[in-house]
């Protein structure tokens, strides 16, 4: 079964117009299905309403350099819904007053880290980091100091808005 | 290059393969009549393809499937686009699949020895059905749930089988969660597999048993399947293709509102290749029902399947198939008939025609802005300003935070437009100052983000909120937090009340509602019309 060639050449170059036109018209439809395709699964959706802050307690009887794990509820745009979920922060008032709220996760692989009294230190259980007071790495396979959520202070209550990477490891 | 594809071909034949389906030798007057059989696979695939993408962002249950598809067509980029291919291709497939049938039963292809392949071809053609009988309840609006509620009842009334079919379908009691689950195993778990045997099967025979000669074929040069006739069939697949692509990007599908089993104005109809079904239905009434939904059906089919045990003779050539022609031709007549006539019963669109799959922040104006909307309209402001991507930039772009003023400023500003920004060549406007107000308040709302939804406001809303307004229906009445608590909030109505009971309500308030000392209201019927309209579609 192998395909008897005409020996003409008309018979060929009509062959070939054949070839051609199967093969453009699959490439143009290959292309209308897939490029919307790529597009619909990796564009972004469209933005809703940005994250607003939320109050998660009274921060005036904070001591020093001495963090407390805060928890509180954010709504969050998860696909087609708005979840209520629970969030944790540390939040540590620094030697200046000035109020800092670390994200609750280590920047290493995500496990959960926590305060160290002893040591004066948090401490990730999973892979032995270990950051500062003030964020940085002090020790261990952690990339980058801990994620700072943005804050606002107003009167004695501390405003939660967006979790931020730094790459920086001073401040 | 060359060495790679040997071995290849070697070690899995893959080569030999493809090159014995491509030279399958088809008879000399194999062409464009039989082009229809590749499409319909074609289109089987384009829809795994779409329905598999919309599986990506769909959650199957009824308490998300709205939500979700609504998540798809507003806020994903393209999801209009694949949800209108998946849409569009369902009907189409139903389209090519009966073209297929229509003409290998003109041709008599279903002759000995390809009884097989035909009665194949049948299952496949109530598999097509099958898809979009239960694809149909899946976005969960209106539409959806009403469409299958019937479409259980008729299942009910086969005979003996009737209440296994609606158990195995999750029926008997109100449609929810459990039918909705079969119905999605079933379109997404169970058919298409079967489909892609069956579809496998049906190609083996046709290869087995060679395309159908047509008389006289046995004396000329046979040809070979490829490139003529792959060509013909990509040009079939290439034009079917396009005119799905265009529809899709043309036509609108709707999403109605959320299923309501409440709702008791709603008027169900079948998609449109069901219509005649239905139709069917409303010849025979009282005990002969049944007839009308289930054994004339099961007749059909039956009938359909046994197509080549009644019709036995010798293949003879297809402009001599005086029978089978005006077979197809009073089958044509009598499915457009029923067709038409059940078109013709729809009833008009009496309800509120709002399309869910746009964005729908308009809903969520005060009538004073939404009233705003309707002299920015009248007005014709977009002729200069822009609102977001829409309009025309000779005027500022009016959802850009950074110009907006205070109203006060805004409507000094529309009296008098160069008295407040010098050099401005903009009209003054002339409203009254309450009319001002409104486009004030509307143009305060504006943002970057909500502007193309509140361009989506229907006429209806927009008109209906003047209605609301120059009768000073928020003086006693709250819509979505203002106004007063007088009377009865009115978000929410269309789930009170229905609408005869309103629009008589405006009438004569105290006749419906005793004690209540609302005025009565003389609209017009085209006010009227828009301001029911508009509470209707106001949300909950």
């Amino acid at each position: 079964m192998t395909p008897v060639e005409r020996p003409s050449s008309e018979g060929i170059s009509r062959r070939n117009f054949y070839v051609g036109a199967v093969y453009g018209m699959w490439a143009a439809i290959s292309a209308a299905l897939g490029i919307p395709a790529l597009i619909y699964l990796f564009f972004p959706p469209k933005a809703r309403k940005a994250e607003e802050w939320v109050e998660i307690g009274d921060v005036s009887k904070l001591a020093p350099d001495s963090p407390v794990e805060m928890v509180f509820r954010r709504n969050r745009v998860d696909g087609w819904k708005v979840i209520s979920e629970k969030g944790t922060a540390w939040v540590v008032k620094q030697a200046d007053r000035s109020i800092v709220a670390f994200g609750p996760q280590c920047t290493h692989l995500g496990c959960a880290y926590h305060w160290d009294e002893g040591k004066n230190d948090f401490l990730c259980p999973c892979h032995s980091s270990v950051f500062s007071v003030d964020g940085r790495v002090v020790s261990g396979p952690a990339p980058r100091p801990l994620d700072r959520f943005d804050v606002q202070v107003k009167g004695s209550k501390l405003l939660l808005g967006r979790l931020r990477q730094r790459r920086e490891q001073n401040g | 290059m060359k060495s790679i594809a040997d071995w290849l071909d070697h070690r899995t034949g893959l080569q030999t393969a493809i090159r014995q389906f491509l030279y399958e030798e088809i008879p000399a007057s194999s062409g464009w009549h039989q082009v229809f059989g590749s499409v319909a696979v074609f289109l089987f695939l384009t829809q795994a393809f779409t329905g598999a993408l919309l599986a990506f962002n769909y959650a199957p249950t009824p308490g998300d499937a709205y939500n979700s598809l609504r998540y798809i067509l507003t806020e994903l980029t393209g999801g209009r686009l694949i949800r209108g291919l998946h849409h569009w291709g369902a009907s189409m497939m139903i389209v090519v699949v009966v073209l297929h049938m229509v003409q290998v039963f003109l041709y008599g292809a279903y002759k000995k020895p390809r009884e097989a392949t035909w009665m194949l071809g049948v299952v496949l053609l109530l598999l097509t059905l099958a898809y979009g009988l239960t694809g149909y309840l899946l976005p969960w609006d209106n539409r959806a749930y009403w469409g299958t509620v019937v479409t259980t009842q008729i299942a009910g009334q086969a005979p003996v089988l009737g209440p296994y079919i609606q158990r195995l379908m999750g029926g008997g009691g109100p449609v929810g969660v459990v039918t909705f689950a079969r119905f999605y195993g079933l379109h997404v778990l169970l058919l298409p597999p079967a489909t892609l045997v069956l579809i496998a099967i049906h190609i083996y025979l046709v290869r087995k048993h060679g395309v159908a000669p047509a008389p006289g074929d046995e004396l000329l040069p046979k040809q070979q399947f490829y490139p003529r006739q792959v060509f013909k069939d990509t040009v079939a697949i290439f034009v079917a293709f396009a005119i799905l692509f265009v529809m899709a990007l043309v036509a609108r599908v709707p999403l109605e509102q959320l299923a309501d089993p409440t709702d008791t104005s709603y008027v169900p109809r079948p998609e449109w290749y069901f219509l005649f079904l239905f139709q069917t239905l409303k010849l025979f009434s009282g005990p002969l029902e049944v007839v009308g939904s289930v054994v004339l059906p099961g007749l059909a089919i039956l009938t359909l399947i046994l197509v080549p045990f009644f019709d036995r003779g010798k293949m003879i050539k297809v402009t001599r198939r005086t029978f089978a022609f005006s077979f197809v031709l009073l089958g044509a007549i009598g499915w457009t008939g029923l067709t038409l006539a059940a078109v013709k019963s729809t009833p008009k669109e009496a309800e509120v025609a709002v399309d869910y799959s746009a964005p729908t922040d308009w809903m969520q104006l005060s009538p004073e802005e939404m009233a705003g909307v309707a002299y920015f309209r009248d007005e014709n402001c977009i002729s200069c300003h822009a609102i977001g991507e829409l309009g025309n930039s000779v005027g500022p772009d009016l959802t850009r935070i950074t110009i907006h003023k205070d109203a006060a400023w805004m409507i000094q500003h529309f009296k008098r437009p160069s008295a407040m920004r010098p050099g401005s060549s903009m009209p003054p406007i002339q409203l009254s100052d309450a009319q001002l107000n409104a486009l004030a308040a509307f143009l305060l709302k504006l943002n970057p983000d909500n502007a193309t939804a509140l361009s989506n406001a229907p006429d209806f809303a927009t008109q209906g909120a003047l209605v609301y307004l120059a009768n000073h229906c928020g003086s006693c009445h709250l819509v979505n937090g203002v106004g007063m608590k007088v009377g009865p909030p009115l978000n929410g109505l269309s789930k009170r009340q229905s609408r005869s009971w309103v629009e008589e309500h405006f009438a004569d308030p105290q006749k419906l509602s005793p004690g209540s000392f609302m005025p009565p209201y003389k609209l017009s019927p085209k006010d009227m019309e828009n301001l029911t309209s508009y509470l209707f579609a106001l949300p909950e």
